[in-house]
């Protein structure tokens, strides 16, 4: 059973009236433990794509089927409550609260979220410190962190709900090409040890390489046939 | 809850200076209110008891239509003996009444020997009206000390008229006063004590003994003019108002209609309208505390909404549901709330028990010395902090109702 599946999935954006189609017919299948790129110019949909994967945005046709869930019609708190149990997302900006320090910015999923009881908190914490290589940083606050530590951080917090799918939306846009690589084998080394599916977008043919499977996208359409492990129709 | 709590003070010490002036606005606003209702209050209850234990007592119970010609002093409407048992019997059962004190009031000619002017009269039975209106003895000077203020045959002549008649203590004076049929009757009386005026009506009237006043009206039965009530407690005045009305209801004159009247000491006093101008001034104050909390919070909060967008949407993409964030932006409100009212509260205390320390003193009507005593109650405070908390969190409401509403890809892409 695919974890993700989309048949002849469309978004179109009514822009001032006119619509603006973002995503055509795009039918695909993304398999449990996958690390997946989607990959395009700007302005081809990636986002668009990853965002109605992550129920933050509803197709307008088409029909999306993620972990089981038919989320093209879920409601906002629904799709809020799905996000939060079986979603974890990693942003561009890195997205860290700047109040928080490190430990409580991945802590956040499991008290404000899941409202985990405070020792498994402590304890799922701790283990995502030590899985992302950042016990020492546990107490600093986003601004006293680099970016490549901010992305590990933000990493951590998109796995410590134990999430079945993790979203990264440019996860290295912002960071130097070392910096972009460490983050990318720390995410493929986090799919390896607790076995999540990892799709993220990126524009950048450095990253791309690292990705076990690809889609390709070009004004909204997929444009060439997927590498093993995945499938795709239509 | 806890939790939410944790980060939205987090959240408020982000910003710590513009958080500090929010709580000082608050906290000034919480001032203001309780500095004024503190001494407002003291002025009031100082006011009050003046005009009630000078002079009118807490309640006043009369025959029907004598308020309303209560200036001339109307000797047909007294109160006749079966009507004052009558009103004596209701007054035993009631348990909060503490004290009562039958009057004849009447109006008289004063002469010295030489010159001759008018005076308003009380007739008392002095043990009754003393118990019923406490302050009267200390508005006696130069009296005799004996612990008997007003035998039969003597006088206390009102303060301003002793001093335009160029009477005191141990002269004798001539009272000569008209009854009910229209006969003239006259009588020595001995001064025995000058009386300071009072505030209010009534303020400026001489006291004689019942029994003299009786005597000089030549009245065929002792008949009384007025009841003055003393209660236990200020706030039973409308209960026992009401459950005197009920029982002395009952009872009706040949016309059919009620045969008696009980009033309130508001009713009988104009001041009473400065009482009610405090409470007032009160009311408004807590407006303005409620504006001023509501203005202030919905700022900071609009604007902590606004500087927040992006984090909005993190936290809503990572699946927090709308509740929580209402939730969290409404604790920042609260905190704010809480945090002014704390420190607000702290400093009203405190200015309230400096005030206490200095003594000051002030003037009300003749009465001089009176001590600025400021005075909280518990009630109160609660009460006030709990409105500048309410308005926090109701100002808090729209902007954080705005927060949980955003759509989060907006919100993320929020620049």
């Amino acid at each position: 059973m695919s974890l993700v599946r989309a048949e002849t999935l469309g978004k179109v954006y009514n822009t001032v009236g006119v619509p603006v189609p973002a995503i055509r017919d795009v039918s695909f299948a993304i398999e449990p433990g996958a690390f997946v790129a989607f990959v395009g110019p700007s302005g081809s949909g990636k986002t668009t794509l990853l965002n109605m994967i992550g129920t933050l945005d509803p197709p307008t046709s088409g029909k999306l089927w993620v972990v089981d869930t038919d989320v093209s019609t879920l409601g906002r708190r629904h799709a809020a409550e799905f996000r939060g149990r079986h979603l974890g997302f990693v942003f561009q900006d890195f997205n860290l609260i700047p109040v928080l320090t490190a430990a409580e910015n991945i802590e956040y999923p499991l008290l404000m979220v899941q409202r985990r009881p405070a020792a498994e908190r402590r304890e799922r914490v701790h283990k995502m410190l030590e899985a992302v290589g950042i016990v020492e940083l546990a107490d600093k606050r986003p601004d006293q962190l680099s970016g490549g530590q901010k992305q590990r951080v933000a990493v951590a917090r998109a796995l410590v709900t134990n999430p079945q799918l993790v979203l990264a939306d440019e996860p290295t846009a912002n960071l130097d090409s070392a910096t972009a690589h460490r983050v990318i084998e720390l995410m493929r080394a986090m799919k390896d040890q607790f076995g999540t599916t990892f799709i993220f977008s990126t524009h950048d043919p450095r990253v791309m390489a690292e990705a076990e499977v690809t889609f390709r996208l070009t004004d909204g359409s997929l444009d060439q046939g997927p590498p093993a492990g995945s499938t795709r129709h239509g | 809850m806890v939790d939410i709590l944790r980060i939205a003070s987090r959240n408020l010490w982000r910003y710590s200076r513009r958080t500090l002036l929010t709580t000082l606005l608050v906290s000034l606003g919480i001032l203001a209110v309780l500095l004024f209702k503190g001494v407002a209050g003291s002025f009031k209850t100082l006011m009050v008891g003046q005009i009630t234990d000078s002079m009118l007592g807490h309640l006043q119970v009369h025959r029907k239509g004598y308020v309303a010609s209560i200036d001339n002093l109307p000797l047909n409407l007294n109160l006749r003996p079966p009507q004052v048992e009558r009103i004596e019997a209701a007054l035993k059962s009631l348990p909060a009444v503490e004290a009562w004190s039958a009057r004849v009031k009447f109006g008289a000619m004063f002469s010295n020997f030489t010159e001759t002017t008018n005076i308003r009269l009380v007739g008392v039975e002095p043990a009754d009206e003393f118990r019923t209106v406490p302050l009267l003895p200390g508005r006696v000077s130069n009296g005799s000390s004996a612990g008997r203020l007003l035998a039969p045959g003597q006088l206390l002549v009102p303060e301003l008229l002793a001093r335009g008649m160029k009477v005191k203590v141990g002269d004798t004076v001539v009272l000569v006063a008209t009854n009910k049929d229209g006969s003239v009757n006259g009588q020595t009386f001995l001064v025995a004590g000058i009386l300071a005026s009072a505030t209010g009506p009534g303020g400026r009237d001489g006291y004689v003994h019942i029994r003299d006043a009786r005597t000089l009206l030549r009245m065929a039965e002792p008949e009384v003019s007025e009841v003055a009530i003393r209660l236990r407690a200020l706030g039973e005045v409308r209960p026992v108002q009401r459950a005197l009305e009920a029982t002395l209801g009952g009872q009706v004159n040949p016309q059919g209609q009620p045969a008696f009247e009980v009033h309130p000491w508001e009713a009988l006093t104009p001041f009473a309208t400065i009482v009610r101008m405090i409470d007032l001034l009160t009311l408004f104050m807590q407006v303005m505390l409620v504006a001023i909390v509501l203005i202030s919070i919905m700022n900071v909060m609009v604007m902590a909404v606004f500087e927040r967008v992006r984090e909005i949407g993190t936290i809503a993409a990572i699946g927090t549901k709308p509740g929580r964030i209402l939730g969290l932006f409404v604790a920042e409100g609260l905190l704010l709330g809480v945090l002014g009212t704390a420190v607000g509260t702290a400093i009203s205390l405190g200015a309230i028990w400096g005030l206490n320390l200095l003594k000051l003193t002030y003037k009300f009507g003749q009465a001089d010395n009176l001590v600025l005593a400021p005075t909280l109650a518990a009630g109160d405070v609660l009460f006030i902090g709990a409105l500048a908390i309410l308005a926090a969190v109701l100002a808090s409401l729209q902007p954080a109702l705005k927060a949980s509403r955003m759509d989060p890809i907006q919100a993320l892409h929020h620049v």
